[in-house]
């Protein structure tokens, strides 16, 4: 077990970093969020250059042979800019479904087109849904195809294929469904979260191809839930640290009362708790990407979501009248916050989840 | 020849199964294998702190007798670095050898009724007579006073100084006619602690430690080796209060509600968290960067033994209205897991207090870890005389 940052780690994050740095201002993210392209397409093309889109996909499969180590410091990176990229969607949901089919050509394609960027996937869940729940039953599959009625879905407006988890005539199975066909609608809903927004998307009649039938389908779905529940801690991580920073940076420079606002006590209390929950978030966080599991992943999301949430809003609070504004940008995270802690289980839904595996 | 080699020699000319524990423990120190980062000479061999575990492991693995560390843990974690960094030569070669071998145990009088928090406020007087100095005052809170052979000490030498400028920090005698120590009856029904009065003890000045009007800095040396909230080897999952509770849970069906089933869960959820925060500090101190994560662990620490030690005794049904024992006892250190929940669930209020209260500790964080400005300051340019008390 390792809980610390490798070196490689450490430059995947600086070139991450770098990019997002000149590339996903505050103000640009804020500025697209409410236009017809609240995705930036070009910025993740050049992410995927980077190869971030295929780092958890073995080698033999095309991918970079890395783990969900690198995978979760993308996503610290991602989260700290609440960077309007897919990455959730198709590097994270999409292919670690398609790493949990038979490797068949169908899914070594698609594997290689994610990890590209040549296309953009998502698998076809609410987002809302936690792992461990069962599977989706609101697609079903027959000789007409594909017919159903899936709401909140993550990262579907940019996306390419559908991954559809469908109840089949010999039980459940998943299927690659390309969104531009007749059968397939995907409508924009207008969302908590302004940098990664949902849809709902409608099956009628579509057509795909089946990667995982009975045999494989139901676990190969319940991994992605879990491994994206465990991963999607470490961007409630960076919400956070994001959170306390910009908090810290603004109650030193503001002035009432004829001092800094940040030299009194009660909210010096309140900044110093922020942190304290910061290292044990930092703890789990690292460890469910080190570790992936259900127990490790329970653990990281129940800690997580609760500690993203406080700290964000408690940043809102603390900037008082400029947090409330549409213009500052700690309103992004406090709906990336929010809305994280429902995606993939909320904190209660984890702890239950927790139960048996601490034998409590 | 390498540490490992050493121990291996060492044993083989002291076999710990025949020795007479002391004099085993005297020539450990003499062969320079109790705390190798220590000065040759002093005990240590001048290696990384991170190397004892090597010699702690193979002396381990013989069955060799140890110091019984968590009885001196004051003289080990506090004094001890204190007097290699401000002592004298000749006040190394008298105190650090029996210190460490558990001979003479340690005390610190540093907490006054009037100065807790504010240790800079402390107001035990020093005058000084001839070669001596005679001390008057009174401390609090103080652990093993009753068994000390000697004690760290801060005292005030020139009360028209501001309040940091004024002190100056010695070692004290606790054999002192002057010396009496009370036991300090808290709210567990034991006494753990003493309350110590000073009325004209004596202390040469060759027992000073530091120079006159440096004991504020001295003392910063000994709170910075106040011991953080981590052992020295990881804790295994449930190995700490939460396993405690969690068993009480499950011994306890009858009781079982939803409300108390998903606060079990979030504190089990969180004392996890602060075991793998343990964990991951210590891969930080192997790598040789270690972080200001203690003081978050410390805080994390004291709430949670507080909150799961509360539902414990919920959890108890009528058994919670029962108490194990008001007598007042002088245990030699704190026991949490052999005691009953009420005892654990008393107790643990002393966590978010000893060894700086948990507010303070806040201020801390928010002040050296964040960076944030301090509160302006009316005691500290201003004759100690002068002060609010």
């Amino acid at each position: 077990m390792n809980l610390l940052y490798t070196d490689i780690e450490d430059q995947l994050r600086a070139s991450v970093k770098d990019l997002l740095t000149d590339r996903a201002t505050p103000t640009s993210v804020l500025a697209r969020c409410e236009t017809d392209a609240p995705y930036d397409l070009a910025l993740w093309r050049e992410l995927t250059g980077l190869g971030v889109a295929s780092l958890h996909v073995p080698e033999e499969l095309g991918g970079q042979g890395a783990s969900t180590r690198e995978v979760a410091v993308v996503m610290e990176e991602l989260g700290r800019f609440v960077a309007p990229v897919p990455f959730l969607g198709s590097a994270v949901l999409a292919t670690t479904a398609l790493l949990g089919c038979k490797a068949g050509t169908e899914v070594r394609e698609l594997l290689d087109a994610l990890g590209a960027g040549d296309k953009i996937g998502t698998l076809a869940v609410s987002l809302a849904t936690a792992p461990g729940s069962g599977f989706p039953d609101v697609v079903r599959a027959d000789d007409a195809g594909l017919h159903g009625h899936v709401r909140s879905v993550a990262d579907g407006l940019p996306a390419d294929v559908l991954l559809v988890p469908a109840r089949g005539p010999d039980g459940p199975e998943l299927h690659a469904v390309p969104v531009a066909q007749q059968g397939v609608t995907v409508t924009p809903v207008v969302s908590l979260d302004l940098t990664r927004p949902v849809v709902d998307v409608t099956l009628d009649g579509a057509t795909g191809t089946l990667v995982a039938g009975p045999d494989a389908a139901e676990s190969a779905v319940d991994g992605a839930l879990w491994t994206a529940a465990g991963l999607i801690a470490s961007e409630q991580l960076a919400i956070t640290e994001w959170c306390l920073a910009t908090t810290v940076a603004y109650l030193k420079e503001r002035n009432q009362f004829g001092r800094p606002v940040g030299s009194f006590q009660a909210l010096k209390h309140r900044l110093a708790d922020l942190w304290q929950d910061l290292v044990l978030a930092r703890a789990v966080a690292r460890n469910a990407a080190d570790d992936p599991g259900p127990l490790s992943a329970s653990l990281a999301k129940s800690l997580c979501s609760t500690v993203a949430v406080h700290a964000a809003e408690e940043c809102v609070q603390l900037h008082g009248g400029i947090g409330m504004t549409w213009e500052h940008p700690a309103h992004l995270y406090l709906k990336r916050g929010k809305a994280d802690s429902i995606a993939l289980g909320t904190a209660g839904r984890h702890r239950q989840l927790l139960a048996p595996l601490a034998n409590l | 020849m390498n540490l490992r080699e050493l121990t291996r020699d060492f044993l083989a000319e002291h076999d710990p199964s025949t020795m007479d524990r002391l004099e085993f423990l005297r020539a450990r120190f003499d062969a320079g294998l109790a705390w190798v980062h220590f000065p040759s000479g002093l005990g240590g061999l001048d290696l990384p702190r991170a190397d004892q575990s090597i010699v702690d492991d193979a002396l381990a693995k013989a069955s060799a007798p140890d110091n019984d560390p968590r009885r001196i843990g004051i003289g080990l974690g506090m004094a001890a670095p204190t007097i290699l960094a401000f002592g004298t030569e000749e006040q190394k070669q008298r105190y650090l050898r029996p210190l460490w071998t558990g001979e003479e145990v340690w005390c610190q009088l540093f907490s006054e009724p009037g100065a807790g928090s504010d240790l800079a406020a402390a107001g035990t007087r020093a005058v000084r007579d001839g070669d001596d100095w005679l001390l008057t005052g009174q401390k609090v809170w103080t652990s093993s006073a009753h068994t000390a052979r000697f004690a760290i000490l801060l005292a005030r030498h020139d009360p028209d100084l501001p309040k940091h400028a004024g002190l100056t920090y010695f070692v004290l005698d606790m054999t002192d006619p002057g010396v009496e120590v009370r036991p300090l009856r808290q709210i567990t029904g034991e006494a753990e602690f003493n309350e110590v009065f000073m009325t004209d003890a004596r202390i040469p000045d060759a027992d000073r430690l530091g120079a006159v009007g440096e004991g504020w800095q001295v003392a910063q040396t000994t709170l910075m080796n106040e011991r953080v909230a981590i052992g020295s080897r990881p804790a295994p999952r449930d190995g700490g209060m939460s396993g405690v509770v969690a068993q009480t849970w499950r011994d306890h069906p009858e009781n079982h509600t939803p409300e108390a089933h998903d606060r079990l869960l979030d504190l089990w959820t969180q004392a996890e968290a602060l075991r793998l925060a343990g964990y991951r500090l210590r891969q930080q101190l192997a790598v040789g960067s270690p972080g200001p994560e203690g003081s978050a662990m410390k805080l994390a620490f004291a709430r949670l033994a507080q909150q799961l030690s509360g539902l414990e005794v919920e959890l108890l049904g009528e058994d919670g209205l029962r108490y194990d024992d008001w007598t007042q006892r002088r245990p030699d250190m704190v026991d949490f897991t052999g005691r009953e929940p009420g005892y654990r669930y008393l107790r643990a209020k002393g966590n978010s207090i000893e060894g700086g209260t948990s507010e303070v500790l806040r201020n801390i964080i928010a002040e050296r870890v964040l960076g944030l400005p301090t509160e302006p300051r009316t005691d500290t340019k201003v004759a100690w005389k002068d002060l609010p008390k």
